[in-house]
């Protein structure tokens, strides 16, 4: 019987701990496992045996620890030798499994660590392939602690092999894995990745593991895996035992499985006396087959979003068409700007973010990848990738850590053809527009007839239609009167007589017309009613959103109007947007008083009405700069600390953000041009964005390279940018090296290039010895150094 | 090995300390920053910790029951000492997506909530250190790899020993350094 089969007709039994074990066969603490592959293998034997003698069903190889950032060319040897021998082990048993054990690679993702997806990905890749090669029956990826690496983990599976994947995620006390996701966004990231089962396993014991698996269960299409420690570590009399025994752990298991739980095992702490009670105890239940749930969902690293209760908002914002500050901020590679963009609309209240950054003048593909990663290091909603070009679309979803909204696919041929395998693959909910290789249909009939046309073409593809969202396109009423009705018509019969979920760029409706925002909150009103799922749209208009709290208040979807009168009772009823309300605080004090106080809101707010009847070289020389002078001499004299410095560094950066978006540049830059990084090898960066703050609110133009950055790519900047300057931040002894690298290759390629550098394990003696020409004790002493390098080029 | 959970809290005075602060009394005009990090800082904890006891016994170099080492200073500390506890400790990624997202957003708040991140994993530090004083009897001031002359790379060994990874998610990077970030190794020694 195949394994496939074997899940789907009983409980498949997991083996249990294989590294407790082989030390109580005598492995020296501090020895990796993996290592008695080809030292001791008949002891890695005796485990496997043990545990097919207990009456486990898939034995796990011992290969948890083996990957190439730890063993780098001699990967394929051990794995190929710890499958070998699991193999060897099932000779004589009927019905037996071999997973290769894919544990965590050790390193931690970025942007939280250092390691890069894709050299997760490829590494990764490596050990399933030597594993598929040597006879492994599946791929078993478990104790992901970040669900970011759980991707990778099974991507890789799924691209170097044909195997079935398991995979199991760790969670905590809270029902979270220690990067925050909850199980519901496990489930949708790895349901879309296409795994054949997914689960917990270590950290909780199998009581802990109700709450947590429940929820799995709710939302899970596959079976779910559950494999618990055997409690809590426990020493007593100098020895290591476990707080639950195996009788206990069995029972504590049925009731898991009672619930619908279909692989079980054990993880630390557990032997094969626990998985031979558990095997006899389940040997003869018959699961309950396994529901299809069909739910609409999206998830970010942290949550998952569902379709279909209540209307969702998916903010537009990060959108160039007809934004002319977004596409300067795009051309000049301004993340700041799309970043505040998408924290301002989360924080309005929609529940994704669409994604767009199509510009002619642009690398799409490199812009959106980077765009996506930024915005999900600065909110935990899930994100909409939307693009028409493939290849942009693909990077992205790939590097996007979860489960993405995917913007859009059509009824023509070749768009399915490009789309349908990216969703399949990568796992996403797709927004399909209903016109085809004959435009838009004037009337909701022939929007239908596409709609069916690309329902059946997804299945085709293996997508569910739970996974299609339709857009039945709002085109502007102002060039045909039934546009309206053609939208909603169609939207209105594929929910309510199809049962699928639906979406609209609401504002397209009015384009043309005057006082816009009328028509599309009209329209939103009458959308939301015909069964809209999701619009698209602008969540700083109060139109829209007065609409969107209006209905769900009247349509019984907002209990005692909760949202509604949270909504209704911070806005004024004749506002068109939301904006900043100066505090009292800042009653009748100007600009400079704002940004020495750090009043970020107030300050763009006096820059605003200052600029009424200044210039913006006015506002800077005679309000900002002499503010940004006080509080760096306060610095400087220990009378005003860093927090305040920097939220005055803030406050003056908001009030240059007026002056851009007013004048489209900062009125007054210098002529040196600065490059920032921190070397190879160091990830510590909150020195390094202190002095970048500093320096750009001192008008010098920085190029900031990040953190981690190889010394080649420091020289190629200042060569790129005609750098006079280089700042170099280090934070360990370990990274001082790269340092003294990246300056020694400096001095050859960028000799008339000027260093300085700071970090915590840095002094001036140090930095001279290493060849800087400065050191920058503080955040004020890079830019006193850099103003005097100014004032040279000015001669 | 013992594995333990907790629920986090923050030195403020030790917070302001980090933050510059020093013997200054006043901090007009970031309180709001400050209890706004608070609050925020407070729902991204979830400290774990992990300990293991070893006979330890000074030779040429000095045998920690999990490696053996050359160092004056940490051989000094465990002066009168037979055995250590070895101990792992973090406070979560959480607190490190936090400090990242406000990397980006706000310098002055990343910085704030920077500092409360290493106050709340050194508060955590002396939860775990008073279980372990608790259960072991009278013990000596904590010592970390990089005191002294304790060299960085004995981390790889802690990390083996104590499975650190696998117990606690945390990483050890090629260059030493341990993310989640505010993460915390240590050896006590135990009182003879």
């Amino acid at each position: 019987m195949n394994l496939l089969n074997k899940l789907k007709k009983s409980i498949l039994v997991l083996d249990g701990a294989m590294g407790t074990m082989l030390q109580s066969a005598g492995l020296p603490a501090g020895t990796p496992p993996e290592e008695w592959n080809l030292t001791n293998p008949e002891k890695v034997a005796e485990v496997h045996r043990a545990y097919l003698e207990a009456g486990a069903d898939v034995i796990c190889a011992n290969t948890f620890g083996i990957n190439p950032l730890k063993y780098g060319g001699g990967t394929e040897e051990l794995v190929r030798a710890a499958i070998k021998i699991a193999k060897s082990c099932c000779k004589g048993f009927k019905d037996k499994f071999v997973a290769l054990d894919l544990g965590p690679c050790g390193k931690l993702l970025k942007p939280l660590g250092g390691l890069d997806f894709e050299d997760a990905v490829t590494s990764f890749k490596r050990v399933v392939k030597a594993a598929a090669d040597a006879g492994a029956d599946l791929v078993f990826v478990e104790t992901m602690n970040d669900i970011y690496e759980a991707k990778a983990a099974v991507l890789a599976a799924k691209e170097a092999s044909a195997l079935p994947v398991f995979a199991c995620c760790v969670f905590n006390a809270y029902s979270k894995t220690m990067t925050g996701a909850s199980p519901e966004a496990v489930v949708a990231l790895l349901e879309g990745l296409g795994v054949e089962a997914l689960g917990l396993n270590c950290s909780l014991a199998p009581r802990e593991m109700k709450s947590v698996a429940e929820r799995l269960l709710k939302c899970a299409s596959v079976p779910v895996i559950a494999k618990p420690n055997a409690g809590m570590p426990c020493i007593e009399n100098g020895k290591t035992f476990y707080s639950v025994g195996a009788d206990g752990f069995t029972a504590d298991m049925l009731e898991l499985v009672n619930l619908g739980v279909r692989c079980v095992g054990g993880c630390c702490g557990t032997s094969p006396e626990y998985i031979k009670k558990l095997s006899v105890a389940v040997k003869d239940i018959i699961p309950a087959p396994v529901k299809q749930k069909n739910l609409t969902v999206i998830s970010s690293y942290t949550d998952a979003v569902y379709f279909g209760d209540r209307p969702l908002l998916i903010g537009e914002r990060i959108n160039p068409t007809g934004k002319k500050r977004l596409k300067q901020a795009l051309k000049e590679g301004d993340i700041a700007y799309v970043l505040n963009e998408a924290v301002t609309q989360a924080e309005r209240g929609v529940h994704a973010l669409d994604v767009n950054v199509g510009l002619p003048e642009i690398d799409e593909a490199g812009t959106l990848t980077q765009a996506v990663a930024e915005i999900q290091s600065v909110t935990d909603l899930p994100l909409q990738i939307d693009t028409s070009d493939p290849v942009a679309m693909e990077r992205a979803m790939r590097v996007y850590n979860g489960k993405p909204l995917v913007n859009s696919v059509n009824g023509k041929r070749e768009s399915m053809r490009a789309v349908f395998p990216l969703v399949k693959k990568y796992g996403g909910a797709v927004i399909a527009l209903t016109l085809d290789e004959g435009g838009i249909p004037a009337t909701a009939e022939g929007r239908i007839k596409i709609a069916l046309n690309i329902l059946k073409t997804a299945q085709e593809y293996g997508i569910k239609s739970c996974d299609i969202i339709f857009d039945t396109l709002a085109m502007a009423v102002s060039a045909d009167s039934n546009a309206g009705v053609a939208a909603l018509d169609s939207l209105s019969y594929i929910k309510n007589k199809l049962g699928i979920n639906t979406s609209l760029g609401v504002s397209n409706i009015s384009f043309g017309l005057p006082n816009r925002d009328f028509i599309n909150s009209a329209f939103f009103a009458m959308a939301l009613n015909s069964g809209l799922s999701a619009a698209i749209m602008n969540p700083n208009s109060h139109e829209m959103m007065k609409t969107y709290y209006s209905y769900l208040a009247l349509a019984g979807k907002d209990e005692n109007c909760l949202k509604y009168i949270e909504y209704a009772s911070r806005v004024q009823a004749g506002a068109v947007t939301e904006t900043a309300k100066p505090s009292d605080k800042a009653d009748g004090s100007d600009l400079k008083y704002c940004i020495i106080k750090g009043l970020k809101a107030e300050a763009s707010v006096r820059a605003q009405e200052l600029l009424k009847s200044l210039s913006p070289l006015e506002v800077i020389d005679f309000y900002i700069i002499p503010a940004l002078d006080d509080v760096g001499q306060g610095f400087e004299n220990n009378k005003v600390f860093l927090p305040q410095l920097l939220m005055s560094a803030e406050a003056a950066s908001a009030a240059f953000g007026v002056i851009k978006s007013a004048f489209g540049s900062n009125a007054k830059s210098k002529k040196l041009k600065i490059v920032l990084a921190t070397v190879k090898g160091d990830i510590h960066d909150i020195g390094k964005n202190i002095v970048k703050t500093l320096l750009e609110n001192y008008g010098f133009s920085v190029c900031d390279l990040g953190r981690d950055v190889d010394p080649q790519s420091v020289a190629d900047a200042v060569k790129k940018t005609g750098a006079k300057l280089v700042g170099l931040s280090a934070l360990m002894t370990t990274t001082v090296g790269s340092m003294r690298e990246t300056i020694a290759l400096l001095r050859k390629e960028c000799p008339d290039c000027k260093v300085i550098v700071g970090g915590a394990v840095l002094t001036k003696e140090y930095a001279e010895e290493m060849g800087a020409d400065g050191y920058g004790k503080d955040a004020m002493s890079t830019v006193r150094f850099a103003e005097n390098i100014e004032a040279e080029l000015n001669g | 090995m013992l594995e333990l959970t907790g629920k986090g809290r923050i030195d403020k005075k030790e917070v302001l300390r980090y933050l510059g602060y020093y013997g200054a009394k006043d901090v007009t005009g970031i309180e709001e920053q400050l209890s706004e990090c608070e609050k925020l800082i407070y729902s991204a904890l979830s400290p774990k910790a992990c300990f293991e006891e070893y006979a330890i016994s000074c030779g040429e170099k000095l045998n920690l029951g999990f490696a053996e080492v050359e160092s004056k200073s940490l051989a000094k500390n465990l002066e009168g000492c037979s055995k250590i506890v070895l101990f792992a400790a973090t406070v979560g990624a959480e607190v490190d997506r936090l400090i990242l997202k406000y990397a980006k957003l706000s310098p002055a708040r990343a910085l704030i909530l920077q500092a409360m991140g290493s106050a709340a994993v050194e508060c955590w530090c002396d939860d775990v250190n008073e279980t372990i004083t608790q259960k072991y009897g009278k013990t000596k001031p904590r010592f970390s790899c990089g005191y002294g002359d304790l060299p960085l790379d004995l981390q790889r060994d802690i990390f083996s020993a104590l499975g650190v990874t696998k117990r606690l998610g945390i990483t050890l990077s090629d260059n030493l350094f341990m993310t989640p970030t505010k993460s915390v190794t240590a050896i006590i020694g135990v009182k003879d």
